[in-house]
């Protein structure tokens, strides 16, 4: 296989090959300020795409035995405003709307009349730290059954007394471990863990499930995504 | 397997060299699309890990170092993660193309370390690091260099499998129980990317200290003055 060629030959042959690999330029684009946005952007909405095709709605997250939980004053308190928000729970209701035959005010006896759930479950933080806690409430796909949502709504989309803001894709919020949650560790919820109602999701990370819930919409186009997520974080961050 | 050489003269002197054709285009693409990726990887993965550095409980946290930000891209946990969430895809597209271009062209026993190589590495290693005599060269790469790169690419498989775990828990429950949990998967992660650190930083250390030709050999895919007979 050897060959003679002389030096000039060999010098056009090796810029050929060189200037082969220009391609890897393109990645350069990351680099220029009006590009990058647009770029990273894309990468993340590819991500919660490839994120959505990957969810199971039969596949559930992993339960735990009550030995396993983290405990109670262990359970870190995460908000972006104030631990409790003040809400008067003689007057709270849940507030539903959208695409719902049953639209209008819920009081949580109404909710609670649902049947109930406990699980110990994982609770992971998009900051890297997880804790295991035991939840109690009743399933979002019962709740949404019961506000007679519409079969072909395509998100939930949650409100919250600290006016957090956040929103479920409906494979997820009818995922059988989806809960509206009222107990933690068998306690009705603290001020500081979401009282009265706070989302409890064991296949999303800990942003999206939101506390001191006030109202909920059924809606077949995302209006709004979630306080986070408007900051830059994922739009489906399932785990 | 057959390697293209060429026997080189030069125009002006006469002077003839040996060149041969070492590492294909698909190699050369992906060693360079990856060093990026691993650049963007290491450093939004550091950003990350400043938002927790530490592999304990919430409460109390107890932080394993405080990672200064000058090291770390992305300016804050959320564009650190869209750009760690964005390369991730640009990583394993460039592993896949790697390995499967490897694997279907045969190349892949140019850097495969294998049992045949065993007895050579113990030679090398007394070369590089005690001043042992230099063994003779009969190929390409050496047999502690096939170790290191053989390595680099389980490592580098490796920190897909942790990274898929920490990111997926539930949907991949199995890759995060093989690693011990969410939790463990996420120590793996961070001690697999310094492993990675570890090859790289030798790799660069015995590219300045060995040579412009290998240098030149992954830009070009020809590297002059072959230190192995070609074919």
């Amino acid at each position: 296989m050897n060959s003679r060629t002389d030096s000039r030959k060999f010098k056009s042959v090796s810029r050929r090959e060189l200037l082969k690999l220009t391609p890897v330029i393109a990645l350069g684009a990351f680099a220029i300020p009006q590009l990058q946005n647009p770029l990273l952007k894309g990468g993340l909405a590819f991500s919660d795409w490839a994120s959505a095709r990957l969810f199971r709605s039969g596949h559930l997250a992993s339960t735990f035995a009550d030995s396993d939980l983290t405990p109670f004053d262990k359970f870190p308190i995460n908000d972006y405003d104030v631990d409790d928000p003040g809400v008067d729970f003689d007057k709270w209701t849940l507030t539903v709307s959208g695409a719902v035959q049953k639209p209008g005010d819920y009081t949580l006896a109404q909710i609670q009349a649902l049947p109930k759930f406990t699980q110990n479950t994982r609770h992971v933080c998009v900051e890297g730290w997880d804790v295991i806690g035991r939840f109690g409430g009743v399933r979002l796909s019962h709740f949404l059954k019961m506000i007679g949502a519409d079969p072909t709504a395509r998100f939930v989309t949650v409100q919250c007394a600290d006016d957090y803001y956040e929103s479920l894709d409906i494979a997820t919020a009818t995922h059988p471990q989806s809960l509206l949650c009222y107990e933690m560790y068998g306690q009705p919820l603290t001020r500081e863990h979401g009282a009265p109602l706070r989302l409890s999701i064991p296949t999303k990370i800990g942003y999206k499930q939101a506390k001191y819930l006030t109202g909920l919409k059924v809606s077949h186009v995302l209006e709004k995504v979630g306080y986070w997520e408007d900051q830059g974080y994922s739009e489906f961050y399932g785990l | 397997m057959a390697t293209r050489a060429l026997t080189i003269e030069d125009v002006k002197t006469g002077e003839v060299t040996q060149a041969v054709y070492e590492h294909p285009f698909v190699v050369r693409l992906c060693h360079w699309v990856n060093a990026v990726s691993l650049f963007v990887m290491v450093g939004s993965g550091f950003q990350i890990f400043r938002a927790f550095p530490s592999f304990g409980a919430k409460i109390p946290q107890k932080d394993l170092l405080n990672w200064p930000k000058a090291f770390a891209l992305g300016g804050w946990l959320g564009g650190a993660l869209q750009w760690h969430l964005t390369f991730m895809w640009i990583y394993i597209a460039t592993g896949l193309l790697y390995l499967g271009y490897q694997v279907f062209s045969g190349n892949y026993k140019q850097v495969l370390f294998v049992r045949r190589d065993l007895p050579g590495v113990w030679p090398m290693v007394r070369h590089y690091f005690f001043f042992g005599p230099k063994p003779p060269v009969s190929e390409a790469y050496n047999p502690l260099q096939k170790h290191a790169y053989t390595s680099a690419i389980v490592l580098g498989a490796l920190s897909v499998l942790t990274g898929v775990a920490v990111w997926k828990p539930v949907q991949f429950s199995w890759l995060a129980w093989m690693m011990g949990g969410f939790h463990l998967a996420r120590l793996w992660h961070f001690l697999i990317m310094w492993a990675i650190l570890a090859f790289v930083f030798g790799h660069l250390v015995m590219v300045v200290l060995h040579g412009w030709n290998n240098f030149v050999s992954m830009l070009t895919g020809w590297k002059k003055h072959p230190e192995y007979p070609s074919e």
